[in-house]
């Protein structure tokens, strides 16, 4: 990661790598975020260097102390950046709307990193409404080395119209990767003063509509710099006309001949002149974008205004999709309407069933263990569970099917609550420890205050695991020259107001069984905290010291509880004999206190 | 390179190494002055399920996807792996795929079966005439450790005909990425891998 500091050079660099670098070489003072796929990676790569290029970076409790975090430092003189996932963008949401009419004093970027076809998310949205909807300015890269340059460019966007800009990349951007050639880093301005205005950042009713009506002549500034900007232009030339934006301007530039394209790179507002230009004269135009047709509705809206009788294609005439992302093969399916360059035909896809493989829970993972024990502890009668967003969300795979119920982060808890009082069924609520602190204390506050009667349980692996392993204000802050020591769960739960809780290692089944039990038999709210940090992250600190276990043909019966219930991918069957994959097996231990027979042992 | 473009398709299963292999090919294809355009794979579905990565070089590349059809190179990591994203070459693609099974979930509780090795490579070799096989657990069992397996198969790709980029560039572009207390193995697994497919390559 270190390479992102140096002074030239030409880097393959991940797209979300580039944007890290493109903060440098904006001379960004502040960062924030809080993990989410697929920002995340900016994140991993900042913890690393961003003290080193006089950055200060921090993990956030949540995207919308994040936004308000470098909402304050642009406030103050100091360029900064927020990131985070689209649905990230929902949370901070509240904060982003008002900053863009109080406006800022130095560059503000936000970043919002869009998943189209939902890789790692449980949505798929498309955040360029929030541009319009907050009044934003906004642009869309294609490639990590533009990812790089838009970024330079946002600062200075926003400091000539002093209001924050959106940046709205996605997945395949910022999951691509591609050379970047580095240009020369300034030293960044940290810190900065804050002057007071309230007039402009105590945003009471007078005040806010004195905001509203100056955010709108911003607008109309930002018009004029879209219709200026180098972001957008035109390649190619022809009475065929595609208008395109992010990752699918790479598809058409490819795979489309004998086209005339307008690459919109500043998306709000979008240059209204140019686009009327480039409608002039055109036979048929296409418009190319994932998602939604928020470029399409624009240009329709722009024909319309200008009387341009142009024919317009897109997903307002059913020839593309709005779900799901784009590939080179959606420009295929357009052979009808447009020049597409041959490819060689695809093999035909041989008849042979495959198995499924979607994506579970780790060998080792100690929501395994807990989640089994839950079930146990429920016994017949079931229950509903009501879950949350993390790694344990893969709890809904067979076997386990512990998540019944999962709508954003924190929403375990409140969602709990609810079904605690309108039905009679047991619920438990499971949430992991980053996305308790990111969003599940005030449900919990809630249902301690409103008598909520569950069990909630906090799915403790001391790290924020899916996204990378970031750390989390339980584990404590570590990097950047920063230190600070955890906060301690089971203080905060009880100062919530939970009476009964209980702290138990998910590896020690039976101690686990037993807590369940009593969590489930008490007649109010019952929190256990289920601690026991992930080995993934433990193995790539190279701190896992591991057992190794075998079975003992002998003794195993082949009841397969092992493998088909708790289902550890480190457990195979070969023929009838259940075997332990010595690659990986972390030596948790659990299968050996599951197995009925003993029959699972330690290698000695 | 006949038409200046060369696409390889990796693909395996999480934690399989899958990402690593790319960024080893994608290094290479910068340090020889070519062009690079990929697309990987991180978040949720990298615990142990079904892993993509493109990687494609040459001049005049703007996509990091490749389209159906188009690798000149896939390169499976897992069989049943190689064959779910068969779809990603044509006839004249060169295939190059791992033998030992990571057996998935859905296998061990029952709800799915998976195929035997000689049914997954005859259909593989039904509709594309240019694959092998490759033991590549066996070979890094041999070459000192288990987990060089995508170093053999790093090894093995290298000698692929029309392969763009030269056999000493790749290994290394591999030893960039290795700690350095695992150079030797990991040498001797990219040497047995590149032997493996020139010798049956013939």
């Amino acid at each position: 990661m270190e390479r992102l500091l140096a002074d030239s050079g030409r880097l393959l660099l991940l797209g979300n790598e580039a944007i890290t670098r493109g903060l440098i070489e904006a001379g960004v003072g502040l960062a924030a975020t809080y993990p989410g796929t697929p920002s995340s990676e900016v994140g991993k790569a900042l913890e690393k260097v961003a003290s080193h290029a006089g950055m200060y970076f921090e993990y956030s409790v949540n995207e919308k102390v994040a936004l308000e975090v470098a909402g304050a430092a642009a406030a103050s003189g100091v360029r900064s950046f927020a990131f985070m996932k689209h649905v990230g963008l929902n949370v901070a949401s509240d904060a982003l709307l008002t900053l863009a009419c109080t406006g800022v004093r130095a560059g503000m970027v936000v970043m919002t990193a869009d998943d189209p076809s939902c890789h790692s998310s449980q949505s798929e949205q498309d955040n360029r409404y929030y541009a319009k909807l907050g009044l934003i300015p906004m642009l869309e890269p294609s490639t990590p080395a533009e990812a790089r340059d838009m970024v330079v460019e946002a600062y200075r966007l926003s400091e000539l119209l002093a209001t924050p800009v959106l940046l709205r990349t996605t997945t395949r951007v910022n999951h691509a990767r591609g050379p970047v050639d580095l240009k020369r880093a300034p030293r960044p301005q940290a810190k900065g003063a804050f002057e007071k205005d309230p007039q402009r950042f105590v945003t009471v009713p007078a005040n806010a509509r004195l905001l509203r009506l100056e955010q709108l002549e911003r607008m109309e500034r930002a018009l004029k710099l879209s219709e200026a900007s180098p972001l957008n232009y035109v390649v190619g030339s022809s009475r065929i006309g595609i208008v395109t934006s992010g990752v699918t301007y790479t598809y058409a530039r490819e795979w489309l001949e004998d086209v005339e394209i307008l690459k919109l790179g500043f998306t709000n507002p979008v240059p209204e002149k140019k686009i009327c230009k480039f409608l002039q004269g055109k036979q048929r135009v296409v418009v190319l974008e994932e998602l939604e047709p928020y470029l399409e509705d624009e240009v329709r809206r722009i024909a319309q205004q200008h009387g341009i009788s142009v024919e317009i294609l897109g997903k307002r005439t059913g020839h593309l999709p709005r779900a799901f992302e784009f590939s080179p093969d959606v420009i295929f399916s357009l052979k009808n309407i447009l020049p597409v360059r041959a490819e060689k035909a695809p093999v035909d896809v041989p008849q042979l069933a495959l198995p499924s493989r979607p994506p579970v829970l780790c060998a080792g993972c100690p929501h395994r263990a807990t989640y089994y024990a839950a079930k146990k502890a429920v016994g017949n009668t079931g229950a509903i569970y009501s879950t949350d967003i993390g790694c344990y969300t893969l709890g809904v795979q067979p076997p386990m099917q512990c998540a019944d119920f999962t709508l954003c982060m924190g929403s375990s808890v409140g969602a709990a609550g609810g079904f605690a009082q309108v039905t009679d069924q047991k619920v438990i609520a499971f949430i992991g420890d980053s996305t308790f602190f990111h969003a599940g204390i005030p449900p919990l506050i809630n249902a301690a205050y409103n008598d909520h009667d569950f069990v909630m349980v906090i799915l403790d692996n001391r790290t924020t695991a899916m996204t990378g392993h970031q750390p989390n204000p339980g584990v404590g802050r570590e990097h950047g020259g920063i230190e600070t020591p955890s906060i301690p769960l089971e203080p905060l739960v009880r100062a919530c107001g939970v009476k009964q809780v209980r702290t138990v290692d998910p590896y020690d089944f039976n101690s686990t069984i037993e807590a369940m039990r009593e969590a489930v038999a008490y007649d109010g709210l019952a929190v256990v905290i289920a601690k026991r940090p992930c080995p993934l992250l433990k193995r790539k600190e190279g701190k896992l010291t591991r057992s190794r276990y075998q079975v003992n043909q002998d003794r195993c019966s082949q009841c397969y509880i092992c493998v088909s219930r708790l289902s550890c991918p480190a457990l195979t069957r070969e023929d009838k004999a259940v075997k332990v994959d010595s690659t990986m097996c972390i030596g948790c231990g659990v299968c050996a206190q599951v197995c009925p027979k003993d029959a699972i042992e330690v290698l000695q | 390179m006949t038409s200046m473009k060369y696409n390889i398709q990796l693909v395996g299963v999480g934690g399989q190494g899958v990402l690593l292999a790319s960024t080893v090919l994608g290094n290479a294809a910068v340090s020889a002055g070519l062009e690079v355009a990929m697309s990987e794979v991180h978040g949720m579905a990298q615990r142990g399920g079904s892993v993509q990565c493109s990687v494609r070089i040459g001049k005049e590349i703007f996509s990091p996807l490749i389209p159906s059809g188009g690798a000149d190179l896939l390169l499976g990591f897992e069989p049943v792996e190689t064959l779910r994203n068969i779809a990603v070459a044509n006839k004249d693609s060169h295939i190059v795929t791992n033998t030992s099974p990571v057996v998935p979930i859905s296998v061990s509780i029952g709800q799915c079966t998976y195929p035997n090795l000689d049914e997954i490579l005859s259909a593989i070799r039904s509709v594309n005439k240019h694959v092998v096989a490759v033991d590549a657990t066996a070979l890094a069992i041999e070459a000192g450790r288990a987990i060089t397996a995508n170093a053999v198969l790093i090894g093995a790709i290298a000698a692929v005909k029309n392969f763009p980029l030269s056999k000493e560039r790749m290994l290394e572009s591999l030893l960039q990425v290795v700690p350095a207390k695992a150079r030797d193995v990991n040498i001797r697994a990219f040497e047995l891998g590149y032997a493996e497919l020139s010798q049956r390559r013939g």
